[in-house]
């Protein structure tokens, strides 16, 4: 309870310090690092830069730094997270953690497959040509019936398809 | 950190048992499936090519054709 309280506090103050100091626009950082070597966002390729998260820190969490330097079993949890939290900006379990981006994601390309599937359907109906002779239903019939006529592919294909006898397709 | 010790993994010859293994098991699998397609497809093929050409008539096939009047050149 009171290490917990400890740890908020030192989160708000940590907090202010990150979002003024470190705002990736801020054109005094100079010579800034780019991602991935920055620690502005926890990146699973790159999950440990050289930099810190926090490096302005104020007396209390240089008091930690310094307590750091000693042997670390005297630290107690909360300043352990603490630490961790100066250093890193996220967990392993809070950077990998899932989200719905997924849903929007195949949405989104299933609307616009349905968009582009509006724009053929109106191509097809306003700027189509008429068919050709050849693929009106009466021509294809009669292509159809002068195949089976010529046999083709009668061991295997069309013709061996077709009942002569009865004059209509085998079942 | 525990107290009980573990078994000492298997440190060698570990690329030659996956490769000992995946030989006989690619030498199967192709033979398997040499024999699937011989007995699938090449077999039954040969089959109906036989039984179509027992009984058939060059003669009577083109007599038929002549009468569904195909050719240009005779009627």
């Amino acid at each position: 309870m009171l290490s917990r309280a400890a740890w908020s506090l030192m989160l708000k103050k940590s907090g202010h310090g990150r979002r003024e100091m470190h705002s990736p626009e801020a054109p005094a950082r100079g010579e800034g690092k780019m991602p991935p070597y920055a620690n502005w966002y926890a990146e699973r390729s790159y999950p440990m830069p050289e930099e810190p998260f926090c490096s302005d820190l104020n007396a209390e969490q240089q008091a930690l730094k310094e307590k750091e330097k000693g042997s670390w079993t005297q630290l107690s949890h909360a300043e352990k997270v603490a630490l961790y939290r100066l250093q890193y900006h996220q967990t392993f379990a809070e950077m990998n953690r899932r989200s719905n981006e997924w849903k929007t994601v195949m949405g989104c390309v299933f609307f616009f497959c349905g968009f582009t599937a509006v724009l053929i359907w109106w191509q097809r109906v306003y700027v189509y040509p008429p068919k050709p002779i050849t693929l009106t239903d009466e021509w294809k019939a009669q292509q159809l019936q002068r195949m089976l006529d010529m046999k083709v592919n009668p061991v295997h294909g069309l013709a061996s398809h077709w009942d002569y006898e009865k004059k209509e397709w085998k079942k | 950190m525990a107290s009980e010790v573990l078994v000492k993994p298997q440190m060698r010859g570990l690329l030659a048992r996956r490769l000992r293994i995946h030989m006989v098991g690619a030498f199967l699998v192709s033979l398997g499936v040499a024999a699937l397609y011989k007995f699938g497809v090449a077999e039954p093929r040969k089959k109906a090519y036989a039984d179509f050409y027992k009984n058939y008539s060059p003669e009577k096939d083109f007599e038929e054709m002549k009468k569904a009047g195909i050719f240009r050149s005779i009627k």
